[in-house]
Formats: C-alpha cells, structure tokens, sequence
C-alpha cells in the first residue's frame, strides 16, 4: 500500500489551527468576522450615504405630504425634514410661504398626493407615452440589427477583427459629442447630409431637429424653398438613429460572445442532414443564444427607460431642452425628473417630494418590465 | 472550403456549393460594410469637419459644395480655438472668453482617476470579504448589495443632490469621486473573480502564517489582475463619459468657486453647443473630437481587455 506522502494544506492547516507558532512571533490575528466588517467598511460608508439613504429618503419624501426641501445648507435632506416638521417659519424662504399658507400650522401626514401630482400632471403622463414609444421602436430595432451583424460577423473568416472593432466603436464614443454630431448630420442646412441625400433624391428637405418653419432651405439646383413646420414624428426619427447607432455597439459585443459558446457540433450535425442554413438558425443558433438574447432584452428595456441623454445631445441645447418651441416634445421621464429637481423649478416652490413619487413610477414600471419579461422567458429561454 | 469536400457526392454538388458560398459571403460582405459605414459616418464627419477651417464648413453648410471640406488645405485653427479658450462668434465676428478645454481634460483626468481609485479599492475590498471570509449577516448583506442593482440611480440622484449641497461639496472634486465611489456591479464582478481562486491556496498561505489582508495583497490580487485592469479602464471610460452627475453638481461656476472651472469634458461640450448658438458648426465638431479622441487611444490600446470585460460582465455604458 502507497504510503501518503503529501499533506493537503487543509490537513495542515487543521492541525496546527490552535498550536502555537513554533520560532515566529505571534502576531495578533482579529478574528475572520472583524476583518471582514474592517475592508468592508470603506464600501458601506460610502452605500450607506449615497446609495441606502438616498432609497430611503426617496420612499420618505414622496410619500410625505408637502415635503419642502430647504436649501439652507449644512444639514441633511432627511434632518431638513424633521426641522421643518418642528417650526417651518424657521425657514427662511419656502417656510415664510409655508407659515402664511398655513397660519403658522404645520401637520406632518403620509399619503399619496405627492403621486397624484405626478400622476395628474399632464407634462408627466406625455414624457410617459414618449419613452414609451421610443423604447418599442427603438429596442426591437436595435436587437434585430445587432442580432443579424452578430450572426453575419460570426459567418466570416476575413477582416471579421476589423468589421468587430468598427461595430464596438460606438461604445467608447462619448454619448454628447455623439448626438452634437448626429445633430450636424440631420441639420437643415444644405450641407446636413441626410437633407441632402433626401433633396437629391427628389423629396423636400425635412425638418429634423425642430427648428422655426418657415427657414430658407437652398435646393441643389439653387432654388430656395422654405423649410416646412416640425413634427414630432421627424424629430423621433433623430432620436431614434441616434439611440440605435449607440446601442449597437454592446448587444453586437454579447451576441458574439454567445454565438462563440455555441458548439459547431450541432449546426455540423443539421448541416449534414440536409437542413439549410436558414433553418439552423431559426431552430439552433437562436435558441442557444435565448439566454442572450433574454438577458439584452431585459437591459436594454430598463435601459432605454431610462433614457436621457440620448435625447438632448441630439438638441444640443442643454440638460433641460427635449424639442420644440415647448422644449418638451420628447421629454423622457427621466428629464422629466431632473427637471422637476432642478434648481429652476425647486426656487419656485415645488417640492421634492414629487420627482421623488416620478421616480419611484419610474422604478415600479421598470419592475414591471422585467417581471413580464422573466414571465414570458420562463416558457421561450432554453438554459 | 476544401475541408468540406468529403461531404459532397460529386465534383458539380461540390462546384454548386462553392458557388453558393461566395454569393453568400458577397451579401453577407455588402450587409456588414454598408452597417459599418453608417457606424463611420459620424466619425468621418468629425475627422473632416473638424479639420476644416470654420468659415469654410460654413460655406460648405449653406451650399452642400463638398469642395469647401479640408481634404486639400486641412488647419488645426479648430482645436487652437478650442484648447486657447478664445472662440469666434460666427454671428458678431467677436472673439469670445471661455474655458479653455485644456481645463476641462484637467478637470476630467482629476476626477476620472479619483473615482476609479476609489472605486477599485472598495471594491477589492469588498469582494474579498464576500467571497473569501465568513461573517454573521453576509449573505443578506449581500443580497440586498443586489437589490439595489435594481434600482435606478435617477431615485438617488435626488437625495445625493441635496446632500452634496447640504455638506458644501457642489463644485468639488470630492462630489465627483466619492458619491459614486462603489459600484455593486464591480464587487459583484470582483468577488466572481476571487471566487475561482481554489480554496486550498488560502489554507497554503494560512500554513505559511500569512494574515488574511497578506493573503489578499500577495496571492488575491496578482491572480485576479486581468479583472481588476478591466474594472480600472471600464470605470476610467464611464467617468469620463458621464453627464447627467457632473451637469448637477458642477454646472453653477457663476455662484460658486468663481475662480475655478470644475466642469468636465461632457459638460462642458454641451456649454460650447449650447451657448454658442450663432457659433461655427466646424468648431462645435471639433470639440466633440476632442472629447472622442483620448477613449479612442484608450481603445485602440487596451481593446482586448475593454471588449472582453464588457462581453463577460455585461456591463452597460
């Protein structure tokens, strides 16, 4: 019989646990729990007030009635809160409103009026309905093209590095310079590109980025016509190629990494039994790449939801300007947000409370979302 | 194709196939080269705008005459105006004061390596407690760290806004670095990682007498090094590229900090487009340039490590 030789450092370790260390100065050992809290520290200082707090006080400030941010400073919103809620005339500013409105009483109630604002508010219901449509034209678009380059880029031998790197391009592009450029491209001058192509294919210029009516647009003949009236439609065209050109980028990156995982065996096997190459596709790649494809679908989802910037860097106008001469034509729910917390709206007296209630909207859509998707995966995901 | 070749009966299945393929790959070429050139449009655009001189795009704007663009005669007068803070009005012909981007890269670099400090170290840290060490209450800690991936950061911005007002950080670096300072994704990512790394090194170095914290220094953390880079370059491009949280904290340089432009690149692109309205579309492209440029060089550099990360970990920029 082998005699066993080696030891596992495990057996070692076992065995000499509570034995003195023989020649070596003991060092004083915390024990495994102390150490953990200790390198855990630095983590849970920084979630604890920036991330867990913030969850918190949102939950706290939307559901509070006539909740009134002071920016008076040197507190925290939440001890903020609690002086108001013991003498608001203290307040210099919102709180002189607060004791004329109120004759010096103030109550402190939970209830829901901070989301029926929300829900009421006309402004709010819109940025809705655009995320909405943007989100449905522009996800399925984005997968479908980004699922065919994957597929195609896969089915290539030469220059596939080249043709990889060009399509990863757009995700290390910065998102503002992107738009500003998009916006140049989809001008109404006569050297926007897209109005040129469309002008010399025959059509009328078309006005993308909602400027005036009205605007001389000189034609490549030199026959000046005038720039017909925004629409809204037109506009969403923009935002749309602007979300898609930078949403393709990651998805491709996924999709190749997925169809790398696929074994040839299977499309090998089909391919001798005669199935054609369409059919493969259809009944084996796409669904060993289902678990892909569920996981973009769901990211992508929430995060086109939450879509923001895609929007004004194609303006170019600023943080808070969505379009047109109300500067909120396609106002997503997310500027909608910022825009409620600005520092324009908060000096005129709007609370918190409510971006905050137009967050968490935001938050239970966004679950609503990815539980309707696990749902329908549970049936079309093959793992 | 000659590897195909058992499967086919005869010489003309063979010869049919052969056929096939490069009709095939000739679609497949013309599908990929006409999507890659709409993902280029953009950036010939921006390469040829931005070195065409302003007044010539202009012309070119008004009269789509493609001649106007500086293929022949390109200048650098763009990007001097741009880094010398002293930009031409098209419409009053006046040379206006800005910041110069020079301060906005400065600004950039400052706060992109701070939050990535910070980010790589907590997170490091972190990951090794969760996947290394045994503690009362992990597992739920660790799943509530989860839950909150859920959540959109917009339902935070609100509170984290007010907060960095309340304790006298807007317009500091300290806003820009430490309210974003851990990101859960990358504990998550991390302690993946650090979960790989077999147990019985752990016990080996335990044997050797090595503490806990050694043991992440010296065996951890060199193994784990291809991860941890990914993280460090992933979180040096998010940084650089954001622009909601920057926009928030560092736009208001009338009422504070006077002296001091604390705003970054995307910030302060958006200022150049936005302020100037009547302003040289050439000189707008140029500065979209120059805030592209720095990633690209990055990318071209590390593009294994950054599509490798972003394809296992799935990170959305």
């Amino acid at each position: 019989m082998a005699e066993k030789t080696l030891k596992l450092p495990s057996e070692v370790y076992a065995e000499i646990k509570d034995k003195p260390l023989i020649g070596k100065r003991r060092r004083v050992q915390l024990p495994q729990w102390a150490v953990a809290w200790l390198v855990l520290l630095p983590a849970l200082v920084f979630l604890a007030l920036f991330m867990f707090y913030p969850i918190i006080n949102c939950f706290f400030m939307a559901f509070i009635r006539d909740f009134q941010y002071v920016d008076s400073g040197g507190t925290f919103a939440l001890s903020n809160f609690f002086r108001a809620f013991s003498d608001p005339c203290l307040q210099p500013f919102e709180g002189a409103i607060h004791c004329t409105k109120r004759l010096g009483k103030y109550f402190m109630a939970f209830g829901f009026n901070n989301f029926q604002t929300v829900l009421s508010n006309g402004l709010f219901l819109q940025s809705i309905l655009n995320t909405a449509i943007l989100v449905i034209v522009e996800v399925p678009l984005t997968i479908i093209i980004s699922l065919l380059i994957a597929t195609f880029l896969n089915n290539i031998k030469a220059l596939k590095g080249l043709y990889q790197t060009i399509f990863f391009l757009p995700y290390v592009t910065n998102s503002i310079a992107l738009g500003l450029v998009f916006s140049i491209l989809f001008s109404n001058t006569s050297g926007g590109i897209m109005n040129y192509i469309i002008t010399r294919l025959g059509g009328q210029p078309v006005n993308f980025l909602g400027d005036i009516a009205g605007l001389p647009y000189k034609m490549a003949d030199g026959t000046i016509v005038e720039l017909p009236a925004a629409s809204k439609f037109n506009q969403g065209i923009v935002i749309v190629v602007n979300s898609v050109w930078n949403g393709l980028a990651f998805k491709i990156l996924v999709f190749m990494a997925g169809l790398a995982t696929i074994d040839k065996q299977y499309t090998d096997a089909a391919r001798i039994d005669g199935a054609k190459s369409f059919t493969i596709w259809r009944r084996i790649t796409l669904p060993l790449l289902s678990p892909q494809i569920l996981y973009i679908t769901i990211t992508s989802f929430i995060g086109a939801f939450k879509m923001y910037t895609g929007v004004i860097s194609v303006y170019g106008q600023g943080a808070y300007y969505f379009g047109g001469i109300n500067k909120t034509d396609w106002m997503p729910v997310v500027g909608w947000i910022y825009l409620q917390m600005s520092n324009e709206s908060q000096y005129k007296g709007i609370n918190l409370g409510v971006p905050a209630a137009g967050s968490l909207v935001l938050l239970a859509i966004i679950m609503l979302i990815t539980a309707v998707q696990f749902g329908v995966s549970k049936k079309r995901v093959h793992y | 194709m000659a590897e195909h070749a058992m499967y086919f009966a005869d010489d003309s299945a063979l010869r049919k196939y052969k056929i096939k393929r490069v009709v095939i790959n000739v679609l497949l070429y013309t599908f990929l080269t006409i999507f890659a050139l709409f993902m280029l449009l953009p950036f010939i655009l921006m390469l040829v705008g931005s070195m065409t001189n302003a007044d010539s795009f202009s012309t070119f704007e008004s009269t789509a005459n493609f001649a106007e663009l500086g293929f022949k005669n390109w200048t650098f007068s763009n990007f001097e105006q741009i880094f010398s803070g002293k930009i031409t009005n098209q419409l009053t012909g006046q040379t206006e004061n800005t910041t110069s981007f020079a301060q906005f890269y400065l600004n950039t670099i400052i706060s992109a390596v701070g939050s990535t400090a910070v980010t790589v170290v907590t997170a490091v840290l972190a990951a090794f407690a969760f996947a290394r060490l045994e503690f009362k209450g992990k597992n739920i800690l660790f799943a509530s760290l989860l839950a909150t991936m859920m959540i959109p950061g917009e339902l935070m911005v609100i509170t984290n806004y007010q907060t960095t007002i309340a304790i006298g950080w807007r317009n500091t670096f300290a806003a820009l670095i430490f309210v974003h300072g851990v990101s859960v994704f990358y504990v998550f990512y991390l302690r993946q990682t650090f979960q790989q790394i077999p147990n019985e090194l752990y016990l080996a170095a335990k044997v050797d007498g090595v503490g806990d914290v050694g043991y992440l220094w010296k065996v951890m953390i060199p193994i784990a090094m291809p991860t941890i880079t990914t993280i460090i370059i992933l979180s040096l491009m998010g940084a650089w590229n954001s622009y909601v949280w920057p926009m928030l904290v560092t736009s208001d340089k009338y009422k504070y900090n006077q002296d001091y432009d604390m705003r970054l690149v995307s910030t302060g692109l958006m200022e150049l487009f936005n302020q100037q309205a009547g302003g040289y579309s050439a000189i707008k492209i140029a500065g979209s340039m120059v805030v592209t440029f720095p990633l690209f060089v990055v990318f071209i550099i590390f593009r294994k490590y950054i599509m490798r990360g972003v394809s296992r970990s799935g990170i959305k920029g």
